[in-house]
């Protein structure tokens, strides 16, 4: 096992059960910062549980867990809203974007709760995205791939160590997926922590390392070839 | 990737009150529709509550004038040995009603006259005082125009067979009752009208005042009647001021009527005050489950606001503004529909319009944006058992 300090996400030895239910189960797992791990399995593996447990939104039942050298395991629910506020950005698959509020608002609110909202900030972010001309538009006047990206530009907004994206590509049409993937092909590049969760083998395919759930374990791993090596040890079920 | 750096300080706060007002603006100006229902719900209770307030406050005054018309509420006659009123002495009167609203006054002096050789009480006064004064009398053919014409009770015209436009003599009396009376002073009048009112005045001749000085010579007034637009526990005062003010009378409230004016008062008073707790229950019971629904609604958003790092608090604060808000606008229409409320309810009962006094337009508005922050107690509650794991979950 590594260090614990070392890494954006380390999980020693996690359960989280519901009753007897364990949706995982024993987990460990370290994931170094700059890395891209991709998290796959077939519906209730784990995935989601997993993604909630890494992004701050679930407590484990057993097993410890450390966020950017911090152990949070035992935090209370404010706390732990306030490491999320800050080492964590969130990438959903339905978008989860805000109705009532402009694209460039949308990005606002997750300044706002995290320290100071800054409109031309916001708008460099939806610029990066490719959305600058959009920013005055509602969700429901963006497309679906337009939805995503102002959703990457909200979880970047904040700069977060550990950028987690839940199927982040599940809704998208094929050019869309296109847009988002060297979305993350960049942010990667700058050394930014990503873990993807996803059924799309190409999508997986796109980073360092893969990690293969099933009944809450991880039950494969392996790295892909053009990633730089990585550091498996301690990975285990 | 660096985290975000900011500044810290009176930017930031600005910068984040800002923010939240746009938030709360988004939220209320691009959810038109279900704003509006909101909106009802607090400005329906707002209606009610305005307009009940408003028939409450303004009922004694339409109360009072509607009284009035049935008669005097407050009688002034002479106090011990004082031999009658003197103009002056009711000057004086008047002086200490200053400051109230005196609906309608009327000074009479009674003297014993003959018509049709019967003995009758003739009333000499302003009849345009009288007449506004006693707006109950039935009066067949016309209120007399000026010196000359009189007012013949309904008993009196049967007796004497007078009728509206023929000549009647009045005389004073010196001899028996049925004797000639030619020597005595008396005067033709012309019957203009003949009254009906159910009283004492059906037995009496009533004629100016100038008319009877003339007949019978210069002399006091006995009583004078006065019809004070106020409750009966200020009338029982205003008595006691005059008497004080003014020796040489003696004022007293009619006390059938004042009673009669307190108990109708109280109970209306009772009633409205009934309506509107029942009122502003449903109306916290309506605001409650509206804003139950919006939360339900929007359980999705909260979620995401908790999961990018909104603290329970923070939501509260952006539902409770919001519900403010609603409270103030609700509020505010509820002001301009309940006057409209209270004024159709005017015109339709005392067939005069209403006035809404200014602290009963800031009271409704008051409670309307407190009922709706009592109303989103139980919301709140919900919100605050929202999981984002659970809400934002894709599988």
């Amino acid at each position: 096992m590594t260090n614990p300090l070392n890494d954006i996400v380390h999980l020693d030895q996690v359960t989280r059960a519901y009753g007897d239910l364990k949706a995982l189960d024993t987990v460990s797992l370290e994931v170094p910062a700059g890395q891209w791990l991709s998290v796959v399995g077939p519906s209730g593996s784990g995935k989601t549980t997993l993604m909630n447990i890494v992004g701050c939104l679930d407590r484990p039942t057993a097993g410890r867990y450390w966020l950017n050298g911090t152990d949070v395991t035992d935090l209370n629910q404010k706390a732990l809203t306030q490491v999320r506020r800050n080492q964590v950005g969130l990438i959903f698959q339905k978008f989860h974007l805000i109705g009532h509020l402009t694209a460039l608002e949308n990005v606002m609110v997750a300044q706002y709760y995290h320290s100071m909202a800054d409109a031309a900030e916001a708008l460099a972010a939806l610029e990066r995205v490719g959305l600058g001309a959009r920013a005055g538009h509602l969700p429901s006047q963006l497309s679906g791939g337009e939805q995503q990206r102002v959703c990457i530009a909200r979880a970047l907004i904040n700069r977060p160590p550990l950028v987690l994206a839940d199927e982040p590509t599940g809704n998208l049409d094929a050019a869309n997926e296109q847009i988002v993937l060297e979305i993350f092909d960049a942010l990667h590049a700058e050394g930014t922590t990503l873990i993807v969760v996803t059924h799309d083998a190409a999508v997986a395919a796109r980073g360092d390392r893969q990690v293969v759930l099933g009944h809450g374990r991880v039950v494969d791993q392996k790295v892909h070839p053009r990633s730089p090596a990585v550091e498996l040890a301690g990975v285990a079920a | 990737m660096a985290a975000r750096n900011v500044t810290s300080g009176d930017n930031h706060q600005v910068a984040n009150h800002t923010m939240a007002r746009r938030m709360v603006l988004a939220s209320l100006t691009r959810r038109r529709s279900r704003v509006l229902i909101a909106v009802a719900a607090v400005a329906i209770g707002a209606t009610a509550l305005g307009g009940l307030a408003t028939i409450a406050a303004d009922i004694p005054r339409h109360l009072s004038r509607e009284l009035r018309e049935v008669g005097a509420n407050l009688v002034v006659s002479p106090a011990g040995d004082q031999p009658g009123l003197a103009d002056t002495t009711l000057q004086q009167v008047d002086q200490a009603l200053a400051g109230r609203q005196v609906v309608a006054q009327a000074a009479f002096r009674y003297q014993t006259v003959r018509l049709a050789n019967q003995s009758y009480l003739a009333a000499g006064a302003d009849l345009n005082q009288v007449q506004q004064a006693k707006g109950y009398w039935a009066v067949q053919g016309e209120w007399p125009a000026g010196p000359g014409q009189v007012l013949l009770g309904t008993d009196v015209a049967a007796w004497a067979g007078a009728e509206v436009g023929q000549n009647v003599t009045v005389s004073l009396p010196v001899g028996q009752e049925g004797a000639a009376d030619e020597a005595a002073p008396q005067a033709v009048y012309t019957v203009s009208g003949i009254v009906t009112a159910g009283g004492a005045e059906d037995e009496m001749v009533v004629l100016w005042a100038d008319d009877l000085a003339a007949l019978a010579g210069p002399g006091p007034w006995d009583v004078a009647e006065y019809s004070v637009a106020s409750e009966s526990k200020d009338l029982a005062a205003i008595a006691q001021a005059i008497s004080q003010a003014v020796p040489q009378v003696q004022a007293e409230p009619v006390q059938r009527l004042a009673r009669s004016e307190a108990d109708v008062l109280a109970m209306l008073r009772t009633l409205l005050a009934l309506v509107a707790t029942l009122v502003l229950a449903l109306t916290m019971i309506g605001v409650s489950t509206t804003m139950v629904a919006v939360v339900t609604e929007r359980r999705v958003e909260i979620a995401l606001r908790k999961a990018l790092g909104a603290d329970q608090a923070v939501i509260n604060r952006e539902f409770v503004t919001e519900a403010l808000v609603l409270g103030l606008v609700g509020g505010l229409a509820g002001v301009g529909l309940g006057y409209a409320f209270a004024w159709g309810v005017g015109q339709a009962v005392f067939h005069r319009s209403v006035q809404m006094p200014w602290w009963v337009a800031l009271a409704t508005v008051a409670v309307a944006i407190a009922v709706t922050r009592l109303g989103v107690i139980v919301p709140l509650r919900r919100t605050a058992q929202i999981d984002p794991a659970l809400q934002l979950r894709e599988e």
